[in-house]
């Protein structure tokens, strides 16, 4: 524990601390530009220089180490006027279009600027321009406001690990570039344009959109994967206008992927504004003539032949909702495994993150099992990353090849590696070996047909390889949607003689379901569901609209409190931002509606006392924002696996629920990344 | 003057042969087991004792750089031998490559048994394209007859070296720079701390040194470090190879000893200033990185580190160049502007922004096209770039606009005040 004089105050800090953090310790702020605490130190700025005694020349803080017994003046004469220096510089090749700039408002050198900029310019010579590049359809960039922090380049290569950023040229003429000019190929791209300190990289689809100081921020939560990111929603009016990240060590750190901040255009497209009836002449309807058409159409179904399905997006407190109502009818089919995962919800334990996100940076070795994390959660990959560049830590995939951004030993695409592995492999002895060992399970091998025995074969090989221990588990399931975890917590599964999701949709083809409740259900197959009367409560007119006979309009994450809990079995709430669009409701009031035209209204009135009573059933959605560790059990089915290769569950990363599909932004991403449709870039004069 | 008998570069002129048969016979590679068989420490200690500065530009005690080196490492340790020679004025290091190869090869195997190094590169700049092929078949020499290579010369030390050319960037000669490039990067210096020895090439412990100063360690350890202290000045000790350029009548390399006052290495190895010692302007005494000296400065000064620090100069590489009266001096230090803005690699602000704006400054005062204040301004802007970078290249961007100012500026008003008076008759005949 170095201690050092910071201003005239001794203060002891961390061992390993640099000045800049000493002085942050100490309460005094350095301004700088380059640094950023999750990269790499490059010390290039030198915003940063501070005086240390005894030192000849000013130092930048950010890179020296802070040492027992140094003399640390941030504001010394001689400091300030280095900084002040270092401004004048930053400030002579960078363009006076604040007014017409994105980052106004938002923009670290105009902040600064203010602290040590001088009010006039000596500088009589031309200003530098330099030409826009391409970064595809995400990211703006205006090259000539570039200050050359790196921080993008140094994000897209440690953190996102794709090597396509970097800078040609020196002196006055370097440029940050992709040297061929190209689409950033990263699902965490758009992260930069928050790391650029200033207007150089900025947000297309945001593009002149709005000003920071007119935005209404909420913090919530996002619902496009299970990771649960935090994020600040800032809105203006009705309308979603862009999503930030919010720092949380546990789970996102401060990131976000694409489409997390992208798909929220597909909020005001394609939504589902007023109740509608009808499923060959679909017509607009009253909500009351709504509500009592499907109570008609209840009350005259028996309990056994009414079925549920709940969707990805949809918040604890509708599922409970509708739960409690279905309970009410009878009904004991219902589900909210849309992909049909065979996940086992006798034991939490068993269809949970374990480990935890944040977690991974203590595991050693790490086996995927028909998963492709980059994808199905790109922050759970990013974290894999992260560990992977600290060294030490071996990991290895069940399923068909990879780019995951790390080294990754492909063990093949075989049901029969799994059963291998359960008895005599050589990664079964390395992860028996490995002190923090995991494995990951997708959704991509859970929906087989022999999920089950996926899932058993999973927990004989963390039990016989010690993964389950009193201090680590580290048995994982990987989902890729935001509600199951809540779902599973909630017990929407089929009760006792109820079907599962395949059951409900073959019933309703043979007939022996007669109502069927889609809340929010968008995944499953609902070209042929024979003669059932389908109820679609949710936002987007997507596929499980396209079939139904009544439309209840819902309302979408951003629009509603809700409750959600992620891969990892974190309870968090989503805030409400903006208001539903039209007639739009909650998703538990409606079905608190539909209940009292049932004449068998469920008991509470509103969003507090739903909430009390799920938690006095559900106690464990009583406590959010900690990652409670679930006590292991029995789950999944004895027997081998079956031979016959795995498959991903995600074939479009950017298209994977009903927001991002009527997403433009999204549209745009998967023409470019998934389909390989590069549209030639506008020229800008660096395509060689 | 440096006596015959004391001359290590005793081929610097080629007249000799520069093969293995010619080097042995100018008594290279000459007992280098027994030398080596003396032990790191005492390797160590005879350069240490030697006085030896690096002959690269900063002059940091050789001895006392090689210390910083770990005794015992469990990772590899490198040597990197700096031959990334691109300092305008200099050109030392090529000579020796070209004609005394086998003195650098020599040395990089002693210096790498002084430091307990088996490894060793030279990063040669990509324009030396003949010389290193002279140095590449040299070294392939060196091979073949056993000198270099597992148990080299016999004396059970293992020593790889590789010869590695750059692409040619002024600022890969910087000592982190190169290791940036040698690693396969841009060449960007790196931030210091770790310093090279902790945490260098592959991050593991590495030392940088200059041509010069490992080609003359073996004759330091042959001929003992107090022969060499002997030479030149305390603290500026030994031989030195000087580089001069400019409107001199005979421009030579020349190896002389430390601490020979300048106008006697001018007179005596330059064949003195065209048009006689009258006719001196100004010296850049070390290399374009250090400020100019007047004429008034010359006639007593001495070529070595101290005194040159004294006068606000320095020693550099020792590359002198002259420039008589006919010089242009602001748009010759202006020339030099230009090629710093150039090399800058664009990874600090105040060089990046700063190398641009002080050349197109220095452009307009080689005119006049400016304000007298705006000399002020200038030398303001190159103390806000000065000392404020990752390395020293802004550093020795600056210092000769700082010397052209410092000794010039009557020149430069001068020049300011016959623009506008031309401007004035302009407008009044308009």
């Amino acid at each position: 524990m170095p201690k050092l004089t910071i201003d005239g105050r001794e203060i002891e800090v961390p061992a390993g601390y640099t000045i800049l953090q000493a002085c942050e310790y100490a309460g005094v702020e350095v301004a700088h530009f380059c640094y950023h605490e999750r990269l790499a130190i490059a010390g290039n700025c030198r915003m940063c220089l501070i005086e240390v005694e005894k030192s000849p020349k000013p130092i930048a803080s950010c890179a020296m180490p802070a040492t027992d017994g140094m003399v640390v003046l941030t504001d010394s004469p001689k400091a300030v006027k280095a900084r002040k220096g270092v401004m004048e510089f930053l400030l002579i090749n960078h363009p006076l279009d604040c007014p017409i700039c994105d980052q106004g408002g938002e923009c670290d050198l105009q902040d600064q600027a203010m602290a040590y900029g001088f009010d006039r310019g000596r500088f009589e010579e031309n200003k530098r321009a330099v030409r826009d590049k391409d970064f595809g359809p995400l990211v703006e960039t205006h090259m000539t406001r570039c200050i050359h922090c790196t921080r993008c380049i140094r994000f897209l290569t440690e953190v996102a690990g794709v090597e396509e950023l970097g800078a040609t040229g020196r002196g006055e003429d370097m440029e940050i570039t992709t040297y061929i000019e190209r689409a950033l190929g990263s699902e965490l791209s758009a992260n930069i344009i928050d790391l650029c300190p200033v207007g150089a990289l900025t947000s297309k689809p945001y593009a002149f959109v709005a000003r920071p100081w007119e935005l209404v921020k909420t913090e919530s939560v996002d619902v496009t994967d299970a990771v649960g990111s935090n994020i600040r929603v800032d809105s203006r009016g009705p309308q979603v206008l862009r999503v930030l990240p919010r720092v949380n060590e546990a789970i996102n750190e401060e990131w976000i992927s694409d489409k997390t901040r992208y798909a929220i255009d597909g909020l005001v497209r394609r939504r589902l504004d007023r109740p509608y009836i009808g499923r060959e002449r679909t017509r607009e309807a009253e909500w009351s003539e709504a509500i009592e058409l499907v109570a008609e159409r209840l009350k005259k179904v028996p309990g056994e032949r009414i079925a549920a399905i709940a969707g990805d997006l949809c918040d604890a407190e509708g599922m409970f909702a509708l739960k409690e109502f279905l309970k009410e009818l009878g009904a004991t089919s219902l589900d909210c495994r849309q992909d049909g995962a065979q996940l086992d919800p006798r034991c939490r334990a068993g269809y949970l993150f374990n480990t935890t996100i944040a977690g991974i940076e203590n595991a050693d070795a790490c086996l995927l099992i028909g998963t492709n994390p980059r994808w199905e959660a790109p922050l759970v990959s990013a974290r894999l990353r992260k560990r992977f560049l600290r060294g030490g830590f071996r990991i290895a995939a069940i399923g068909p090849a990879l780019d995951l951004t790390f080294r990754v030993e492909m063990l093949g695409n075989d049901g029969n590696v799994l059963n291998a592995l359960a008895a005599d492999h050589p990664w079964a002895t390395v992860l028996r070996n490995a002190k923090n060992p995991m494995i990951v399970v997708g959704q991509g091998a859970l929906s087989r047909s022999d999920g089950a025995r996926v899932l058993g074969t999973a927990r004989r090989i963390a039990e016989s390889c010690g993964l389950v221990r009193d201090d680590w588990n580290g048995f994982n399931i990987l989902h890729y949607a935001a509600a199951r975890v809540g779902g599973l917590d909630l017990g929407f599964v089929p009760g006792p003689g109820g079907l599962d999701v395949n059951g409900i949709v073959a019933g309703c083809r043979s007939g022996a379901i007669e109502v069927l409740y889609l809340l929010g259900a968008d995944e499953i197959d609902t070209n042929d569901l024979g003669a059932a009367f389908v109820i679609y409560q949710g936002h987007h007119g997507d596929r499980g609209a396209r079939h139904a006979d009544v439309i209840l309009p819902g309302a979408a994450y951003t629009e509603k409190d809700g409750t959600h809990v992620n891969t990892e079995g974190r309870v968090q709430l989503a805030r409400r931002a903006v208001f539903p669009p039209g007639e739009a409701r909650e998703d538990w009031k409606i079905v608190r509606a539909l209940s009292g035209a049932l004449g068998r209204p469920l008991p509470f009135e509103e969003l507090r006392g739903l909430r009390r009573q799920m938690w006095e059933k559900y106690p464990i959605l009583a406590r959010a924002d900690v990652a409670t560790r679930a006590p292991w059990g029995a789950f999944g089915e004895a027997g081998p696996v079956d031979a016959g290769p795995f498959e991903y569950p995600i074939r479009d990363f950017y298209g994977t629920d009903p927001i991002s599909r009527a997403s433009q932004t999204m549209a745009r991403c998967s023409e470019l990344f998934v389909d390989g449709r590069h549209q030639p870039p506008a020229r800008t004069g660096t395509d060689g | 003057m440096l006596a015959d008998k004391d001359r290590i570069f005793t081929n610097l002129y080629g007249r000799d042969d520069w093969r293995l048969a010619g080097a042995q016979r100018r008594g290279d590679w000459d007992n280098t087991k027994e030398l080596i068989l003396k032990g790191r420490d005492w390797i160590a200690d005879q350069v240490k004792e030697s006085g030896l500065r690096g002959r690269g530009g900063a002059g940091f005690p050789t001895g006392l750089k090689w210390s910083f080196m770990p005794k015992e490492s469990d990772r590899p340790t490198y040597l990197c031998v700096n031959a990334d020679e691109s300092e305008p004025g200099t050109c030392k290091d090529r000579d020796i490559i070209r004609n005394d190869p086998h003195k650098l090869i020599e040395g990089c195997l002693l210096a790498s048994a002084g430091m307990g190094v088996h490894t060793c590169y030279i990063y040669i700049r990509g324009e030396f394209y003949n010389e290193a092929k002279r140095l590449q078949a040299a070294i392939d020499e060196s091979y073949d007859a056993g000198l270099i290579g597992e148990d080299a010369c016999g004396s059970g030390w293992d020593f790889e070296l590789y010869l590695h050319r750059g692409a040619g960037a002024y600022i890969c000669g910087e000592e982190t720079g190169l290791l940036e490039s040698l690693e396969g990067r841009k060449g960007q210096p790196r931030l210091k701390p770790p310093f090279p020895a902790q945490v260098g090439l592959y991050g593991c412990p590495t030392t940088v040194n200059n041509v010069e100063t490992i080609a003359v360690v073996p004759t330091i350890l042959r001929r003992g470090a107090a022969w060499f202290a002997g030479i030149g000045r305390p603290r500026n000790t030994g031989t030195k190879i000087y580089c001069l350029s400019g409107h001199v009548n005979t421009p030579c390399n020349v190896e002389e000893a430390m601490s020979i006052p300048l106008r006697e290495l001018i007179e005596r190895h330059g064949g003195g200033v065209r048009g006689g010692w009258d006719n001196l302007l100004a010296v850049i005494p070390g290399g374009s990185s250090v400020p100019v000296i007047p004429k008034s400065i010359c006639e007593t000064v001495l070529m070595d580190f101290d005194s040159l620090v004294a006068v606000k100069s320095g020693l550099g590489t020792a590359a002198v160049i002259v420039m008589d009266k006919s010089t242009d001096i602001v748009k010759a230090i202006a020339r030099l502007s230009q090629f710093y803005k150039h090399e800058s690699c664009g990874q600090c602000t105040p060089c990046r922004e700063g190398a641009g704006w002080v050349w197109r400054v220095m452009e307009r005062m080689v005119e006049g096209n400016a304000s007298v204040a705006e000399i002020d301004m200038l030398l303001d802007v190159s103390y806000e770039i000065e000392g404020h970078t990752i390395c020293a290249l802004a550093d020795g961007a600056m210092w000769p606009v700082q010397g052209l100012i410092r000794h010039f500026r009557p020149e430069m008003e001068q020049r300011i005040a016959d623009y506008r008076q031309a401007a004035a008759r302009q407008r009044q005949a308009a």
